[in-house]
């Protein structure tokens, strides 16, 4: 079968996650993968595994582009340069997938709008933050039931599966997830919170979800919902488990999750960094089998 | 002991109208926020901190909505301060810099910048904005007993390193004993710059409040947090009235006034109280096993609902070194429990 061609920028852990993620995939094959630095172990490994590498960023792979039929690329890098790196490849007609907190395109979850996007055939989505993945959601779960006045989530996660970047400007977790929980999610307003635990072993991801109703919560519908919604993610996710819940309380409706990754090159605590991997090759695949059903041309913009 | 530490100025900072928020389940009204920070000003208390108990932005489902926003707070309190100055706490990944600036405008003198103690690179963007700013900005180790000094003073450098000119050394947990105390300030005091001053937060679940601030300062602290009736977190900080009245005896000067601050504490602080913000079994397992204080109420609360002691929570959290932050996992611990025993009813499992 045709499989779609893909970019990988920043061999860093996650882009060498998605290169393991990306290499299963049925519709997508990984071809290049893009650094900075020549001694870079990622570029090393991604060359081990037949891709093309370059260490002079998205200039070292542009002139490439057309002759080896790269029609999406991922971002893996940092919010600073995605702009950049999105721009050059657009021109290209190559789709972005931003995995950086940039969010430059519009927000994908996939179970909840992936479709909606492939449809409006996006040049650039953004994948929101590890959090906004794993808990937005059930948000949604709630909200397609009735209406939320106010969603809040709690991330927890391991502090080794915490990056620099992360850690620099956790200001920037904090606001797109809660932007995205309202915005995707479906609440009037949204919150959220991330705690990092140093634990050794290092502990599972664990997310809290919150979601205050407007009327009374509709208990049988909203267990359904949750229940399809858990099914839905672990497709990608297949470590995805609701633990608790949901707890009705008043109008309190909470679950509480715990996200356990698949291991590819990321240990499975790092749930959080996997569900990022896994939604951005989720988002890619549809994509992928849009065009390759000829219902989805990619253009130049 | 034979300490001599008499002449030595320190300056206590009030925690009962943040940390004291706990207890209060972040009740407290505005009118009392106004009587009791004006009775701490009269008293000579030179800092007091005024937020949500878990600091600002704390405003939450996790860990509970307040009678009024930070803001309002602030805005009541501040103005009405002959003396005092007022500070805000502010845990990064709850809290975010537009809370600092918030409170900045809103006429806080000190920004207390707070992260689990082996996580200090979160508050970097949030010390040095406060730096900038120009406030007297503080770095803020919580569950200072879950590593050893020397790791600890590692992240201490960190937070000096972002623009901090105070470092706090916090016993989150009321676990420490004195020598614990000791320990950790004394290697601040040798590794950090000479003008970053050290400062040292109790909590009295082993009843250990005062004697461990004593420790710190002997060791070099120079900022003590209490909490005027020992009204915070647990069985409460360290009592500011008790602890002014050991400095007075041996000559620590505080700048308090012991009649005026125990007026303060019997008849404004105690009075507003929902419950005795004592050493009870469950504030001693705190201390005991090195829980997180704040994880009180919320384990009481969980042992109502679901049958399950709170006790035997919070000794599960230790366990599990849960940290600050993780008041989600003790109803969700109380659920799996719960219906490990069949104490659920099946539609809630």
């Amino acid at each position: 079968m045709k499989k779609i061609k893909c970019a990988i920028i920043g061999p860093g852990n996650i882009g060498t996650d998605l290169l393991y993620k990306l290499k299963r995939s049925q519709v997508l094959e990984p071809v290049w993968m893009v650094g900075v630095d020549p001694t870079s172990e990622g570029l090393a490994r991604a060359r081990e595994h037949g891709l093309k590498t370059t260490d002079k960023g998205v200039d070292g792979m542009l002139e490439h582009v057309k002759a080896d039929g790269v029609q999406i690329a991922f971002d893996a890098t940092s919010a600073y340069v995605h702009k950049e790196n999105s721009d050059k490849l657009n021109k290209l007609g190559v789709m972005m997938i931003d995995l950086t907190p940039a969010a430059i395109g519009p927000y994908c979850v996939p179970p909840i709008n992936l479709k909606e996007h492939a449809g409006k055939r996006e040049m650039n989505v953004n994948m929101v933050t590890c959090g906004g993945q794993a808990t937005i959601p059930m948000v949604y779960a709630v909200s397609r039931v009735q209406k939320v006045r106010y969603a809040e989530i709690i991330a927890t996660v391991a502090s080794k599966s915490v990056g620099p970047g992360t850690r620099k400007n956790i200001d920037e977790f904090t606001r797109t997830t809660s932007g995205a929980v309202a915005k995707i999610g479906g609440a009037d307003e949204g919150k959220a919170i991330i705690v990092i635990n140093p634990a050794e072993p290092p502990m599972i991801m664990r997310d809290t979800i919150h979601c205050l109703t407007v009327d009374a919560p509709k208990q049988k519908e909203i267990e359904e919902s949750v229940r399809d919604m858990v099914a839905e993610v672990q497709k990608y996710v297949p470590g995805y488990r609701l633990v608790n819940g949901p707890v009705f309380d008043g109008n309190r409706v909470t679950s509480f999750m715990q996200v356990e990754g698949l291991g590819d090159f990321l240990p499975k605590y790092a749930g959080n960094l996997d569900i990022m991997t896994a939604s951005a090759t989720r988002t890619a695949e549809m994509f992928a089998e849009e065009i390759l059903a000829g219902r989805l041309t990619l253009e130049a913009a | 002991m034979s300490l001599n530490l008499k002449g030595i100025q320190i300056k206590v900072h009030d925690m009962s109208l943040r940390d004291g928020m706990h207890p209060k389940r972040h009740q407290i009204t505005i009118e009392q926020m106004k009587s009791i920070a004006q009775g701490l000003d009269q008293a000579g208390c030179p800092l007091i901190e005024v937020t949500h108990g878990d600091g600002l932005g704390g405003a939450s489902v996790n860990y509970g909505f307040p009678a009024a926003t930070d803001e309002e707070y602030l805005r009541a309190v501040i103005p009405l301060m002959k003396q005092a100055k007022v500070s805000a706490l502010l845990l990064p990944g709850i809290g975010t810099v537009d809370h600092l600036k918030m409170a900045a405008d809103c006429g806080v003198t000190t920004i207390r910048v707070a992260t689990h103690c082996t996580e200090a690179d979160v508050s970097e963007q949030h010390i040095a904005l406060g730096r900038k700013m120009g406030l007297d900005t503080v770095g803020f180790l919580m569950m200072a007993h879950m590593i050893e000094p020397q790791q600890l003073i590692e992240q201490a450098l960190l937070m000096e390193s972002y623009g901090a000119n105070c470092i706090y050394l916090t016993d989150s947990a009321g676990y420490m004993l004195p020598d614990d105390v000791t320990a950790r300030i004394a290697l601040a005091r040798e590794r950090l710059k000479p003008e970053t001053e050290i400062g040292f937060h109790g909590h009295h679940n082993l009843s250990m409040g005062v004697a461990n601030s004593i420790a710190a300062v002997a060791a070099g602290a120079r900022r003590i947090d209490c909490a005027c009736g020992g009204m915070g977190a647990g069985a409460g900080n360290t009592p500011m009235e008790v602890f002014v009245a050991v400095c007075n005896r041996m000559g620590i000067e505080t700048g308090v006034d012991v009649f005026k601050i125990s007026d303060v504490a019997e008849d404004l602080v105690t009075p507003i109280m929902d419950f005795p913000v004592r050493i009870d079994r469950n504030s001693l397992t705190l201390g005991y096993a090195g829980v997180y204080s704040s994880f009180l109420l919320f384990a009481r609360r969980a042992e109502a609902k679901y049958g399950i002691p709170a006790r035997e929570l919070l000794l599960e959290l230790g366990r599990q070194k849960m940290v600050g932050g993780q008041e989600d996992m003790i109803e969700d611990l109380a659920l799996t429990l719960a219906r490990e025993r069949g104490l659920l009813k099946a539609n809630a499992a």
